[in-house]
């Protein structure tokens, strides 16, 4: 009776809830709709990696066959390589393109005038909104060994005429330092951020003690935004198996193919030019493990360190 | 503020100061030189003679200018069907991008949305696990999107993060008092939305049309998976065969020799770096006071 009774109420409740709610359901539902279509569809989709996929069968259809295509991806040699590739590149990039950002905001913040800080910020946010493709190809003209002007500066200089964009020993270097005149000046934004709310009461207070600003910089700046730092710097550990293939992809030729085989490129070669569908999804489904266990891990390691955590 | 305050003190700047502040102008001069001068020298040499470019007399200013590089890139019909493309990927993908976000960001500012907790669960777990390239492409072709412009324009049409700034945008700048306010009154949530929400949010709307449309303008990955047809193609895959593929020979079916040739592909390169990068860099700074906004809003937790 009591029970009977609850439920009554608790479904007058959700009869209520429902006709207030109604047009926030009817709001949210084209996010709802899509992230179901182009996420969640594929994440059941996953399942391939573990089946031999056949076109007609389509993916629930097709046999399953255990750990096959990983087993497979791990003796092969592709493995190594482009594992070893994908992190040399990642940690080069982290150790060069995660301090750059953060300095450049020291700099910016120390401006003592307003309109020169601006023009910088202008300035270097620029590369942010050109196209990979324009990066890439504007690398290939300016360091043409024949007719870019890198070149043509580095023979006036008594250098040796170099194949930079060719060669493989370039290809780590070329990589990481295009991506830090891409974008440590968008980067910075977020810890010229945490620096605005820096209490000015400080900055006074140590001036009284006859702090130098340089200083200033090194027991006020850098100790607040240590925070935001930790924080970018797991969310960066989560990325690190996936640089993504656009660049890498752009920047391969024969030649550095050695080199500039990451995973990423390797997964969408075997998978859309090979048509190894199940194997691409292996390798696919093989990093974002290895993703999510950086991620989880450099986050527990922060938790316990600096007391700073993604959730 | 804070510089108002260090001026008022200048009596008190030392020369280990002042030595500070020399040299962080230098460094921060020869950061804008170092990224200012390769797209400067794009520019120059764009509208140089090849020869005088090729043989690095280029420096600082154009020499013997000449418009040829450009007259090639607009007299391509391909060039015009790409950017016209991109201009329909762009905008139509940006309209639903902005659609699909703002709608989802209000439903989780209202208070006591008895669902929010869920939902959010539900638009976090994209952001950390994915299908990856397969499923995905699968799913595409199962919908039937392959090779078509609805999967450019579908395809990235919700950024997740950007759904979180979004609320932190309706948060900061939609009062509580006023949507409940209305809500009392008997306004409905359509009507909180539309004639509350969206006017009081223009500026945070202005911050997501940018972050989407340089998305959609810089866009390659999709159009090199998703599109056979030619006819689709994107200005970034039109870019791609000049830039990097060297298909740059409709663009002087009037040019016979091979040396003459390699000269106007290298005219060609460089005015196309600038004839589809222009839009984007003239349009940003106009907008950098929004969007830093954004980006700082965004970045506060949660």
């Amino acid at each position: 009776m009591k029970n009977n009774r609850r439920g009554m109420l608790n479904g007058k409740k959700l009869k209520r809830t429902i006709t207030r709610e109604w047009q926030l359901y009817l709001l949210a539902l084209p996010a709802v709709i899509y992230l179901f279509l182009f996420h969640y569809v594929p994440m059941y989709g996953v399942q391939i990696a573990f089946k031999d996929f056949v076109a007609i069968k389509g993916i629930e259809g097709s046999p399953w066959v255990g750990f096959k295509h990983f087993e497979r991806f791990f003796s092969t040699y592709m493995f190594e390589r482009a594992f070893s590739n994908t992190l040399i590149l990642s940690f080069m990039g982290l150790l060069i393109g995660f301090p750059v950002p953060i300095i450049l905001a020291l700099l910016l913040n120390q401006l003592p005038g307003k309109k020169f800080k601006k023009t910088v910020q202008t300035v270097t946010y620029a590369p942010h909104f050109i196209s990979l493709v324009v990066i890439v190809g504007m690398m290939t003209l300016l360091f043409s060994p024949n007719t870019g002007i890198v070149n043509k500066a580095l023979v006036q200089l008594g250098g040796q005429k170099t194949n930079f964009m060719g060669e493989a020993k370039y290809f780590r270097w070329m990589y990481v330092l295009s991506g830090v005149w891409q974008s440590a000046g968008w980067g910075s934004i977020i810890y010229l951020a945490a620096l605005s709310s820096v209490d000015m009461g400080l900055y006074e207070a140590a001036r009284m003690d006859g702090c130098s600003r340089f200083g200033l910089v090194l027991h006020i700046d850098i100790p607040s935004i240590i925070p935001t730092c930790v924080i970018m710097f797991i969310m960066e550990m989560g990325r690190l198996m996936s640089l993504g293939y656009q660049k890498a992809y752009l920047m391969q030729n024969d030649l550095n193919l050695s080199v500039s085989e990451i995973i990423d490129t390797y997964t969408y070669k075997v998978g859309l030019i090979n048509n190894k569908f199940s194997y691409s999804s292996a390798i696919g489904l093989f990093t974002s493990v290895v993703n999510i266990i950086l991620l989880v891990g450099a986050n527990t390691l922060s938790r316990k360190v600096t007391e700073e955590s993604l959730w | 503020m804070k510089h108002a305050v260090l001026n008022r003190r200048k009596i008190r700047r030392t020369s280990g100061d002042i030595l500070f502040d020399t040299v962080n102008y230098i460094i921060l001069a020869l950061v804008m030189l170092i990224v200012l001068y390769p797209l400067y020298f794009v520019a120059i040499a764009s509208f140089s003679e090849p020869n005088m470019v090729n043989t690095g007399q280029v420096v600082l200013l154009p020499k013997s200018p000449s418009l040829d590089g450009y007259r090639r890139i607009f007299n391509n019909a391909k060039i015009w069907n790409g950017y016209y493309n991109t201009i329909l990927y762009t905008v139509a993908g940006t309209a639903l991008n902005i659609s699909l976000t703002m709608t989802v960001a209000y439903t989780l500012t209202v208070h006591r949305f008895s669902i929010k907790k869920i939902l959010l669960v539900y638009l976090m777990i994209p952001v950390y696990f994915s299908g990856g390239l397969i499923p995905t492409f699968l799913q595409v072709k199962a919908l039937g999107l392959e090779n078509t412009r609805l999967a450019l324009i579908i395809l990235n049409g919700l950024n997740v993060m950007n759904a979180i700034i979004a609320r932190s945008f309706i948060r900061s700048s939609v009062p509580q008092e006023l949507s409940e306010a209305a809500e009392i009154d008997g306004c409905s949530h359509f009507g909180i939305f539309f004639r509350i929400v969206l006017p009081l949010t223009k500026a945070g709307i202005a911050v997501l049309v940018l972050y989407y449309a340089v998305a959609h303008w810089n866009e390659y990955m999709l159009a090199l998976i998703y599109l056979r047809n030619p006819k689709l193609y994107s200005l970034q895959i039109i870019l791609r065969e000049i830039l990097l593929q060297n298909q740059a020979q409709d663009f002087m079916d009037d040019i016979v020799s091979a040396t003459e040739k390699q000269r106007a592909a290298e005219l060609i390169k460089y005015g196309v770096v600038i004839v589809s990068s222009l839009p984007m860099l003239i349009l940003y700074p106009f907008l950098q006071k929004y969007f830093v906004k954004g980006t700082l809003i965004g970045s506060i937790k949660g």
